[in-house]
């Protein structure tokens, strides 16, 4: 079975100035993979060329063994249901209730028993551990934690093989993030996901990632097991993983 | 094909037993939906279930088995372990259905009414609280207390003015040629040529130019001052002002509410004498009318005192498109609906209002600059 996604000598520039030489990555099936890399390492950036949001300036993306642009419509259109995101706002459609937003991709994917559609919109609330009654309310109306659920089961309406999630706890409490990290490592064990993160906190990337990816000076330092990042020797992953911050949040995250 | 690679979702039924095999995942029922409700019926709940033959089952997969199932478990059902966690938080879900919304009642229109009325109520409190303080914050800046925003009210002098003559222009000038194309067909009927300079002076200077430029700019520069202020509520940065101790009316309000009033009269002449023009080319092209003719016969026949009613009307008009929109757009919540509204009812209530007083002045200055008889 082809890798969910594959980057081939990917090269970003952005004006005169290039975020990204040459990046190489090969994400296996069932995985989660944190990526990491300082502010301005361009990983929000890399996550947005997997899902054809950006254009990279040279190489190529390949989601599930194909290039993101390859056939007609449809064939296009069906690759793109297979993968979901969670964008680090949300990104709920502020116009409509959450419930809508939850069944917007199911109609547009076609279902329109209605009956049907309230089953699975009330069952993905369930799966992100909110109840029916914040069905009708307004985005404008909710948490930020709420709203970070709501978006994650707008991700999961159409059953994804692979979730992109971008800085899934940024602005989240510790005990909301930390029920959120929780709330994902189920579903990835439920669902059999494959989840791509691009994360900040040292404590989610401990508690979730089965492998992590570095980025920086422009390419993928390092790939493969926490364990194994920590023993490489670099002087960026020197200071990102082994400050006494880090090594705190990341025995923080373990437990 | 991508349905090739995975086996597609088949149900067989063999006397009192239904095997399920392939896979049941959103992605691949989708295409076949229709065929597999067709299917479902011939097996009944009572039946023995067999799911161990199906490659993968995903939430919608197993929704769709268990609505079938009048969502409870069938008395033989043989599973694999992966899938009983599905059918675990099913049954969790149980009967959950959604908060059920009001129906509505003739006492909710009643209801809705005086919301309407108190709504248009508080527009009014509102309005006139932001005029308010807009005095208060003039003479707190005429007593030298604080600096003008000198600086943002020539930039939106800018905007609002010299960007706004290329349309104006145009659109003045086209009114022009129709009005005196239409007006001399009628006006030559009669022998009464010569009065079409009277009719497009009084006309276009008096009425046409100020009300044609104020709806321009209510479209192009209400619209766009109310959607500015709502996009700086929606992304905190009045409250950020706020923050800092700087007054919003000083810095968002004023400086574009000062910019309109001064640009107004100035767009209004700018206006009205394209539009005359146009009606002095279609007039030569008509009826025949010199130019000379038509300029010297203008200042007779259009006093001076309407000049001044235009511009007047000019910056009144200006003043009070500025005023609307920065009133609905500092009333914008933060979410894509509530900016659409707020700027909908900015450019149409600043059409209106501008209407309502024009025909206020109107009949206001009947005594002003008309020769009767």
């Amino acid at each position: 079975m082809s890798p969910p996604v594959e980057l081939k000598g990917l090269s970003t520039r952005f004006g005169q100035h290039w975020i990204h030489r040459g990046v190489d990555l090969v994400v296996p099936a069932g995985e989660v993979v944190a990526l990491v890399g300082g502010s301005g390492s361009g990983k929000t950036t890399l996550l947005r060329q997997m899902v054809g949001l950006l254009q990279p300036a040279e190489g190529e993306v390949r989601l599930f063994g194909e290039v993101l642009s390859a056939g007609d419509r449809q064939a296009q259109l069906a690759r793109r249901r297979r993968f979901g995101m969670l964008f680090q706002h949300g990104a709920l459609f502020s116009a409509l209730n959450v419930f809508a937003n939850i069944a917007f991709p199911l109609r547009e994917a076609g279902l329109h028993d209605e009956g049907l559609l309230r089953d699975l919109v009330l069952l993905k609330l369930t799966m992100v551990e909110l109840g029916p009654e914040v069905a009708l309310r307004m985005p404008a109306e909710l948490s930020g934690g709420m709203v970070k659920r709501v978006a994650l089961a707008r991700a999961l309406a159409l059953e994804p093989e692979l979730l992109l999630l971008d800085e899934p706890t940024a602005g989240l409490d510790p005990d909301r993030s930390a029920g959120f990290v929780r709330l994902i490592r189920a579903l990835h064990k439920a669902l059999g996901l494959t989840v791509i993160l691009v994360t900040h906190d040292l404590d989610t990337l401990a508690a979730l990632a089965t492998r992590v990816a570095v980025l920086a000076e422009g390419r993928i330092l390092a790939f493969g097991p926490l364990d194994e990042i920590m023993t490489v020797q670099d002087p960026f992953i020197e200071r990102f993983f082994h400050s006494e911050r880090s090594l705190a949040a990341l025995a923080r995250g373990r437990a | 094909m991508l349905r090739g690679s995975r086996p597609s979702p088949a149900i067989r039924v063999d006397g009192a037993s239904a095997r399920l095999d392939g896979d049941w995942t959103l992605r691949l029922l989708m295409p076949v939906l229709d065929d597999i409700r067709r299917q479902l019926p011939a097996a009944s709940a009572g039946m023995e279930w067999d799911l161990s033959g199906v490659t993968r089952l995903d939430s919608f997969g197993a929704l769709l088995l268990w609505r079938h199932w009048g969502r409870r478990r069938p008395a033989m059902l043989t599973l694999a372990a992966m899938q009983e966690a599905l059918f675990t938080r099913l049954e969790t879900l149980g009967d959950a259905c959604l908060p059920a919304e009001q129906p509505y009642r003739f006492l909710d229109a009643t209801a809705h009414l005086g919301r309407l009325l108190f709504g248009f109520g508080r527009h009014l409190a509102g309005f006139v609280a932001l005029i308010g303080q807009l005095f208060l914050d003039l003479r707190h800046l005429l007593l030298g207390r604080g600096h003008w925003p000198l600086l943002e009210m020539s930039a939106n002098f800018y905007k609002v003015g010299v960007k706004a003559m290329p349309v104006t222009a145009l659109v003045g000038f086209l009114i022009g040629v129709v009005m005196s194309y239409l007006s001399a067909l009628q006006l030559r009927a009669f022998g009464a040529d010569v009065f079409i300079v009277n009719l497009l002076g009084l006309g276009i200077i008096r009425e046409l130019g100020p009300v044609l430029v104020s709806v321009l700019v209510a479209g192009r520069s209400g619209s766009a001052m109310t959607a500015q202020l709502g996009v700086m509520r929606v992304t905190e940065e009045v409250d950020a002002l706020t923050a800092m101790g700087i007054s919003r009316q000083v810095r968002l309000v004023l400086p574009k509410v000062v910019a309109l009033t001064l640009a107004m009269p100035l767009l209004t002449l700018w206006g009205s004498a394209v539009a005359i023009l146009g009606g002095m080319v279609s007039a030569n092209l008509q009826l025949g009318m010199s130019y000379d003719y038509f300029l010297n016969a203008l200042p007779r026949a259009v006093p001076v005192a309407n000049v001044f009613i235009g511009l007047a009307k000019g910056a009144i008009f200006g003043l009070l498109i500025a005023l609307v929109a920065c009133h609905f757009g500092l009333r914008v919540k933060p979410n894509t609906e509530s900016l659409s509204a707020n700027t909908t009812a900015s450019v149409v209530s600043s059409i209106t209002v501008v209407i309502l007083v024009d025909a206020v002045l109107a009949i206001a200055t009947r005594g002003i600059g008309l020769r009767y008889g």
